[in-house]
């Protein structure tokens, strides 16, 4: 019973947890493009703008709910659930921190340590997809479904350099567990390296960022959703909250796949060169070790969103290329040298 | 229909989507409309249509006097409205065979230059736009607006500047110019190169502009190409150098030219014709101080203005390219017929040319490297 109580606590602290940081997130983007583009961004509402979120929700909560008349209305309606969905499940697996102990309960900060964890991230980013697609499809719209493909060849092709740096990372650690995985990078590697996948795995983290930012349709791969050429792309169609939805399940997604980089290249909760656990107290250590994941989460997020406003779009046959030619074989070869080196080390 | 856009996605079957790229869409500039037949991603066909933004200008100017039509002028290239009035200005007083005073023609030099500069930094700002990068463009229009303060403090306008008059100036330049110019120029430098430190060696920004839409210079000079598309073709030809005109043979300044006439070779004139343009202020501006304080600025014009009977030709560098008019007059106080040769309309005509078998988003590259400007087009 008490674990049942212990699991839908976590489940909901994490859910609303992540849509706080989306939420968040749109006003650090905004406020992100203001800074680096020498102009304001939104400050009206409430203290330095941070209740913009807000009166954005309220206004795409409020606004007429329209579907296009040869739209099919199903799938329209599908869509936006479709890929939003996915990117808050994905949470679920990821540790956002080491345990906490209360009232002699040990309880680790995960919802649920899945000995598959890995494939369940991957299969959960391949469900996105569909959420692109149908919605890019049913919306009946040239733009759209130029969206929408573009879209689904990219999502497609960076899911195999993305699942083969994955793949690599897996060899290193020998497990499919995210929670083990953050467990081993404690210490250091080499004698005076932080014990981080980023120092094992250098050219997997490189792909893993690249593909990941190629997952979530950002610039430099947001041609799915280029404004300049095809209006809005998959979402054209779409309004209210359902455009919200896109929107924001897009947020989600950047907080999964920045948590990914974290728990799997940059050490999760550990600090470098410090065991928080030796000298912190069982309840302050839980918090310290949520602290120290979530601030490196939010790097990472900064990083798309500094990214966003610093370079430009490529082009589709670009996108493909860099994918197929390029990524691809590089996943590959470090792949194969990750499993010799295992091989003649082990 | 969605059906058929999914059956005919493949490669060289034949048949292909269309696609209607404005006169709405976020990526045209004013009311620019490109139907696209496309196959998958590849242009097949792209088919301009005009006249969206069709004022009847030229027709206008058969119903005003002389000096009415310098404020229609302004809604030509609406980015750069000062090098239109005074473009137009000349043809006037080259019908009439009016000598302007040199103060005023150093006031006219300064303030086109400028024009040049707000035109181009919106060219490239919105160039970055579209291939989706969006933060050059706020570093080089920040600067734009102090421009348009030094427009605005010299008569009251910032885009639709209605500057001059048919034999010289209006006004002397503002009090406080020196200080103004003194702060802008080098904030100037700083814009361009903050955009150049972004882009210019900026891999993906090569990747898309490098051989995007190349023409060679022998087709350029087919289609009537002018200006700075021109030049990036490889083509040394600048009316300023060329044809001087004004006082533009008293400064020294160079033209730099392009060599594939891509999409990066447009962007790349634009920039360095930014500094070019300063170079000439300063030298205009120099030459503006040893004036003296109450030298003319207009030459002895009549109220009415009634050029003689005849016709002329007078074009300018402007920042598009060769804007010419043509004024033929027939002795009254209106012109008789008044043709207005757009830079634009040259270059536009090559697109469909140009962007044949490039990709949707080579197209929009394309469209907005040449910088046409609706109000211009079609007059």
């Amino acid at each position: 019973m008490n674990d049942w109580v212990i699991a839908i606590i976590k489940v909901v602290f994490i859910w609303v947890w992540t849509l706080l940081v989306a939420v968040v997130m749109t006003w650090v983007e905004r406020r992100g493009a203001a800074m680096i583009q020498d102009r304001l961004g939104p400050n009206r509402a409430g203290p330095f703008g941070l209740f913009q979120p807000l009166a954005d929700g309220i206004k795409l909560f409020t606004k007429e709910d329209i579907i296009p008349a040869n739209a099919n209305r199903i799938l329209f309606i599908l869509g936006p659930i479709l890929f939003s969905l996915p990117a808050f499940s994905a949470y679920a697996v990821v540790p956002f921190g080491d345990k906490i102990v209360i009232a002699g309960k040990e309880i680790i900060l995960q919802v649920s340590d899945v000995n598959v964890g890995f494939l369940y991230v991957v299969a959960l980013g391949s469900m996105a997809v569909y959420g692109v697609i149908v919605g890019g499809w049913a919306s009946n719209n040239k733009f759209s479904i130029l969206g929408g493909l573009r879209s689904t060849a990219q999502l497609i092709s960076y899911e195999v350099p993305w699942g083969l740096a994955l793949l690599a990372a897996a060899l290193v650690y020998g497990t499919f567990s995210l929670r083990e995985i953050s467990i081993a990078q404690q210490g250091t590697f080499l004698g005076f390296l932080p014990n981080w996948g980023i120092f094992r795995q250098p050219l997997g983290f490189l792909l893993f960022i690249v593909a990941a930012y190629a997952e979530a349709n950002r610039v430099p791969f947001d041609l799915p959703e280029a404004e300049s050429e095809i209006v809005a792309g998959y979402h054209t169609e779409y309004g209210s909250m359902r455009l919200g939805l896109y929107l924001f399940g897009e947020y989600v997604n950047l907080c999964t796949l920045s948590a990914l980089m974290v728990t799997l290249y940059f050490g999760s909760w550990h600090l470098p060169y410090l065991n928080m656990e030796a000298f912190l107290g069982p309840i302050s250590y839980g918090i310290a070790s949520f602290l120290v994941f979530f601030l490196k989460v939010s790097f990472f997020l900064w990083l798309f969103v500094w990214v966003r406003w610093t370079v430009p779009r490529f082009r589709y046959d670009q996108v493909m290329g860099l994918g197929w030619k390029s990524l691809i074989p590089l996943a590959l070869a470090n792949l194969f040298v990750t499993a010799l080196a295992i091989q003649l080390t082990v | 229909m969605v059906n058929e856009c999914v059956v005919n996605a493949g490669h060289s079957t034949g048949d292909y989507v269309t696609i209607n790229i404005g006169p709405s869409h976020p990526a045209m500039h004013g009311t620019l409309r490109v139907i696209a037949q496309t196959d998958g991603e590849t242009v097949v066909k792209a088919d301009p249509e005009i006249g969206y933004l069709h004022r009847g200008v030229e027709k206008l100017g058969e119903h005003l006097t002389y000096h009415q039509f310098i404020p229609i002028t302004d809604r030509l290239n609406y980015c750069s409205a000062i090098a239109n009035n005074v473009s137009y200005e000349m043809a006037v007083e080259k019908l009439m065979g009016l000598e302007v005073p040199e103060k005023a023609q150093l006031i006219r030099v300064i303030m086109t230059e400028l024009a040049r500069i707000a035109d181009h930094q919106v060219l490239v700002g919105i160039l970055g736009v579209d291939l989706g990068a969006f933060t050059p463009f706020f570093y080089l229009i920040i600067q734009r607006e102090e421009i348009y303060e030094i427009f605005e403090w010299y008569n009251g306008a910032r885009l639709t500047n209605t500057f001059g008059r048919i034999g010289g100036v209006e006004a002397d330049l503002p009090d406080d110019f020196d200080a103004r110019w003194r702060e802008l120029r080098p904030n100037l430098f700083k814009a361009i190169d903050e955009t150049d430190k972004l882009l210019t060696h900026n891999r993906i920004w090569m990747d898309r502009t490098i051989g995007v839409t190349a023409f060679s210079p022998e087709d350029a000079l087919a289609w009537g190409f002018t200006g700075p598309c021109l030049r990036a073709c490889g083509v040394k030809r600048d009316l300023r150098k060329d044809e001087p005109y004004g006082l533009y043979d008293r400064f020294t300044f160079d033209v730099p030219i392009g060599k594939n006439g891509d999409v990066f070779d447009r962007y790349m004139i634009r920039m360095k014709e930014m500094e070019e343009s300063i170079k000439i202020i300063d030298q205009a501006y120099a030459m503006y101080q040893e004036m003296a304080p109450d030298a003319p600025l207009m030459a002895k014009v009549p109220k009415v203005i009634k050029p003689p009977v005849g016709e002329v030709y007078h074009a300018t560098e402007a920042p598009n390219g060769e804007l010419g008019f043509f004024i033929k007059s027939d002795g009254s106080d209106k012109p008789y017929r008044i043709k207005i040769r757009p830079p634009c309309y040259m270059v536009y005509q090559a697109f469909p040319e140009l962007v044949k078998g490039e990709m949707i988003a080579d197209l929009i590259a394309c469209l907005s490297s040449l910088n046409v400007i609706a109000g211009e087009l079609d007059r």
